[in-house]
């Protein structure tokens, strides 16, 4: 292997683009890592750092949204149970009202997290914090967060089927017709590997948007990329923890013959 | 990384965007026009054809994300290299 590139490497992008520049401002590094060592693992420590930013601005947000419940809401608690509602409305529709409440916690936790990884990447100042090797920025623009993530998801649906119905639960794969058997093995393997491609890959992607619109023209221009991709990467929160509950929702459905 | 390993890395990240960027825009462009269709057929439910059409466009979106993946793999951490 190489050693991995920096997209700000002037002796690098001179040989692609001929322009005179190097600016500082406009630094984005796909490879590189902030190595820690545990045992024989190597882990991404830039990864583990700002997943703990994320992991705690959400148990803060949750714990003083509800140290004082008020039978009427006001201020955090309202946009708490919001947030809840929104969340019970995605899962009822996709598990079905009798499994809903199990799955409730989980979908929860996945969008919440994704979304304020993905915000977060966005909208914090990052660059504040220098490491000596990599940057920090969103958590799932890292694809083992988000295979880790996608991994759990598959997990949680063999789980849920296999709790509710048991072995009745391979009735699935013979469903209509035995033929059919082939294709639903692939697809538990598809299942995990197009949802962490999708969520790194957009994540990833705005992110070198934004890095090589900044690299050309330092300023305002890359404003409109950057709001986009804050949009796109709401919608990807939200099409995963909708998957998730989509494919637990095939695990429990019961089959009417 | 040999210069022929090199141009070829980079002439196929150009094509997995490129091509894989076909299907998925006739796509949303059936899609797109499908939902202003539905808008003018029944504007009372723009709506929630708002948020079916955008869900769906990301899920064509993530076809040519796909190709990205691949070419940024080329790019930056090339097996081959």
């Amino acid at each position: 292997m190489s050693p991995p590139r920096r997209l700000s490497d002037t002796a690098y992008l001179s040989q692609m683009l001929p322009l005179p520049l190097a600016l500082p401002l406009a630094e984005l590094e796909v490879g590189q890592h902030l190595y820690w060592h545990l045992g024989n693992l190597k882990i991404h420590g830039q990864v583990f750092l700002s997943s703990w930013v994320v992991i705690g601005a959400l148990l803060a947000l949750v714990f003083v949204g509800t140290r004082k419940l008020e039978r009427d809401p006001r201020g955090l608690q309202n946009f708490l149970e919001f947030l809840w509602d929104y969340i019970r409305d995605l899962a009822r529709e996709q598990i079905g009202e009798k499994a809903y409440r199990d799955w409730l916690p989980f979908i929860g936790t996945l969008f919440l997290f994704i979304f304020v990884s993905n915000w977060g990447g966005a909208l914090l100042p990052w660059k504040l914090i220098s490491l000596p090797h990599g940057e920090l920025g969103a958590p799932t623009a890292d694809i083992n967060t988000t295979v880790a993530l996608a991994l759990l998801v598959s997990l949680a649906y063999f789980y849920a089927g296999l709790s509710r119905k048991g072995f009745r639960y391979f009735e699935y794969y013979v469903e209509p017709t035995p033929i059919m058997v082939p294709f639903k093995i692939v697809e538990d393997f598809t299942k995990p590997l197009s949802l962490s491609f999708r969520l790194f890959g957009n994540i990833l992607a705005d992110e070198l948007v934004v890095a090589v619109l900044a690299f050309l023209v330092p300023l305002v221009v890359p404003l409109p990329a950057m709001l986009l991709g804050l949009f796109t990467s709401a919608i990807q929160a939200l099409i995963f923890a909708t998957l998730a509950a989509y494919y637990i929702g095939e695990a429990v459905h019961e089959s009417h013959h | 990384m040999d210069s022929i390993t090199s141009a070829a890395s980079v002439l196929a990240a150009g094509l997995a965007v490129g091509l894989g960027a076909i299907g998925p825009g006739i796509g949303q462009g059936t899609a797109a026009g499908g939902a202003v269709e539905g808008i003018a057929r029944q504007p009372e439910a723009e709506g929630k054809i708002r948020g079916t059409l955008l869900l769906s466009l990301a899920f064509m979106e993530a076809l040519t994300i796909y190709g990205l993946v691949v070419a940024l793999v080329l790019l930056f951490a090339n097996p081959f290299a």
